[in-house]
């Protein structure tokens, strides 16, 4: 007995604890007060990849509409979908005026909330279905567009004439990207040799790794991947001095040396037109994709790289074809 | 197609992986086999793993002293083993609730720490390739055997180590006695809390260890669930060993072997999904274990709590 009063006394004290550093991601719910948002992402608002993408476009919101009239909170790590539904549910009913499920595999949970909170708006992505539901709003990244420039860009520096990929799961943006690096780097040099390994996870770093050590076994001289395992591989293509390219975010932070460009997510454009239409009535219905016309997919080079001149202008024409539809990267759409 | 496997660079490139591969499995699963001796099931091997990983990544991040980071993760290692060992030896309370407790810990600590120690990705410069003068330069086997990082060294050199304490030595024998029978063992005056102490913090060590091996040696980063429920394939290997460190060695390196190998098939172009190729270390793991499970009994007091009868 007295041991069961032990434990219980225990518990009280680390749920008081938590729920005391929790506190900060609380918000009162008033009608005037600023704009509210609320994230649920998968992974961690830093892993260079998906859920750091979103973060930043809520920072940038935040920062030019000032913190009085916009605030959001997040939850990031929320791989268990379980979690992340309950997560949606609170901020749902704590009276946020957006709520971001940044996953696609939150949308089946959406689709059980979003009719429970009808003056509260959803969106969700990477997915191009509202399900008709019209509290909800879907954005999606035709992430084939960077890949296809990044693939140009990596065909013309391969030396070895093999190229490696290291994907995560055969599905969404991650593979729209591959597909598009692949048709790119095809279209630049037919004879090419693009080798593409799927690990089977977003989150193993250590396969990632030992994956871009295949790829370099194999004779590739250029790497790329998607999804936030990449670090390991970006790893290894650094040690190894094999040039890399990006996609979801900028990662030249992380190998500045070998990081040629990096395809980044800009969501600013999808969420200040639905904080637009939220403010005028309109709480959802719009599906949303990013491109590189739109400008909600942006190709960064890397400033330490010393990319040469020619490649870059090849770059910069492909960027410019694709966005003035002279360039097709026959995948996806 | 199929036949592009057997060249020997592939071979090489496989082999080679395979070995890197094993190396976290290795450190983890040969301290788990200590504690199972014992009759202590951990389940919070993969959290332990990651407080290792994180610690040692951070001295090296901060300092650069490689051996250093190593320590800390020892030190953080064997802090997470006498918990461990507390919690199921001195509170008596049911191992397998709180080795999860343990996992949890570790998990969302690491991640705690991260997020606000170090708050980005960062790479740091890890232990390098050693050079052997002569066997590193042998064609081949020197490629394969002779061109890793001091830490895959030392998880190989770990198994004869681990054999020999456990088959060889008084305290190997207490052990294997306080895991098969702990009443007689305690009649004979061998304390059972004693030995289970021990041999729980040793499995803290080992895991600080592996953590480490991997944010400082096989991939130089640290990020959040870095082990990605790599300490529960250890525990599966400690079964799949038979809580023999030779076995154990077998298992980690099969299944290592077989996951290079499927990366391996899909670089080089053969086609198997994908889903299909990734699933084959564990199918492989999982039919193994099947069929040796049948083969040897598990330490009989494995998972029991030791209550002395006053």
């Amino acid at each position: 007995m007295k041991r069961v009063l032990k434990l219980f006394v225990l518990v009280m004290l680390a749920s008081l604890l938590l729920s005391a550093c929790g506190g900060a991601q609380e918000a009162q719910t008033t009608s005037d007060g600023p704009f509210k948002v609320a994230v649920v992402m998968p992974s961690a608002v830093n892993d260079l990849a998906f859920s750091q993408s979103m973060f930043e476009a809520l920072t940038q919101i935040k920062n030019e509409m000032g913190a009085e009239n916009f605030d959001f909170v997040y939850s990031d790590n929320m791989f268990v979908v379980d979690d992340a539904a309950a997560a949606i549910r609170d901020y749902a009913s704590q009276g946020y005026n957006l709520i971001i499920a940044h996953g696609s595999q939150y949308g089946a949970s959406l689709k059980e909330i979003a009719p429970d909170f009808p003056k509260t708006s959803f969106a969700w992505g990477t997915a191009g279905d509202t399900f008709d539901i019209p509290n909800i709003f879907a954005y999606e990244a035709y992430s084939q567009e960077g890949g296809y420039v990044n693939g140009v860009m990596a065909a013309a520096l391969s030396q070895s004439g093999t190229i490696g990929v290291v994907g995560p799961i055969e599905v969404g943006d991650a593979k729209l990207y591959v597909d598009g690096f692949i048709a790119g780097a095809k279209a630049t040099k037919p004879d090419i040799t693009v080798n593409v390994n799927y690990i089977g996870s977003f989150s193993d770093v250590a396969l990632a790794s030992e994956a871009a050590q295949t790829h370099a076994g194999a004779g590739a001289d250029v790497l790329t991947g998607s999804a936030q395992m990449v670090v390991g591989a970006i790893g290894v293509a650094e040690e190894r001095g094999i040039l890399w390219f990006g996609t979801q975010a900028d990662q030249s932070s992380l190998a500045p040396s070998i990081v040629v460009a990096s395809q980044v997510y800009d969501w600013t454009v999808v969420v200040d037109d639905m904080i637009a239409l939220i403010k005028e009535g309109t709480l959802g219905g719009k599906a949303y994709v990013v491109t590189l016309e739109n400008e909600g997919l942006l190709i960064v080079f890397n400033d330490g790289y010393d990319l040469s001149a020619d490649v870059k202008t090849l770059a910069e024409n492909t960027i410019a074809g694709l966005k003035d539809g002279s360039i097709k990267t026959g995948v996806g759409e | 197609m199929w036949a592009d496997l057997f060249t020997g660079s592939v071979l090489v490139g496989l082999l080679s992986s395979g070995i890197r591969l094993a190396t976290p499995y290795l450190y983890a699963a040969i301290g788990e086999t200590f504690g199972q001796r014992s009759g202590v099931l951990n389940l919070g091997v993969d959290g332990i793993m990651l407080m290792g990983a994180f610690s040692g990544f951070y001295v090296v991040f901060l300092t650069g002293n490689l051996w250093l980071g190593l320590l800390l993760a020892i030190i953080v290692g064997a802090i997470m083993g006498l918990a461990m060992a507390f919690i199921s030896v001195t509170l008596n309370a049911e191992q397998g609730i709180s080795g999860i407790g343990v996992y949890l810990f570790g998990l969302g600590m690491s991640d705690l720490l991260f997020q606000k120690l170090v708050n980005n990705v960062e790479t740091v410069r890890g232990f390098q390739p050693l050079h052997i003068p002569l066997l590193s330069d042998i064609p081949v086997i020197g490629e394969i055997f002779f061109q890793q990082n001091i830490l895959v060294y030392g998880a190989y050199l770990m198994v004869p180590i681990a054999w020999f304490v456990i088959n060889k030595t008084t305290f190997g024998l207490k052990m294997r006695a306080v895991g098969e029978n702990p009443e007689a063992a305690d009649t004979l005056g061998v304390s059972v809390a004693k030995v289970r102490y021990l041999t729980v913090t040793f499995g803290g060590i080992m895991s600080g260890i592996a953590g480490a091996s991997l944010s400082i040696a096989l991939l130089n980063v640290f990020q959040q669930n870095l082990t990605n429920g790599l300490g529960f394939i250890a525990i599966a290997l400690v079964y799949f060993g038979g809580w023999r460190p030779g076995w154990v060695l077998i298992g980690s390196l099969l299944f290592s072997m077989v996951n290079s190998l499927q990366v391996w098939v899909q670089v080089i172009g053969i086609e198997i999904p994908s889903d299909i190729a990734v699933m084959m270390p564990y199918l492989l793991t999982i039919v193994v274990l099947v069929i040796s499970a049948q083969r040897v009994r598990q330490p009989k007091a494995l998972s029991k709590a030791y209550e002395r009868m006053d």
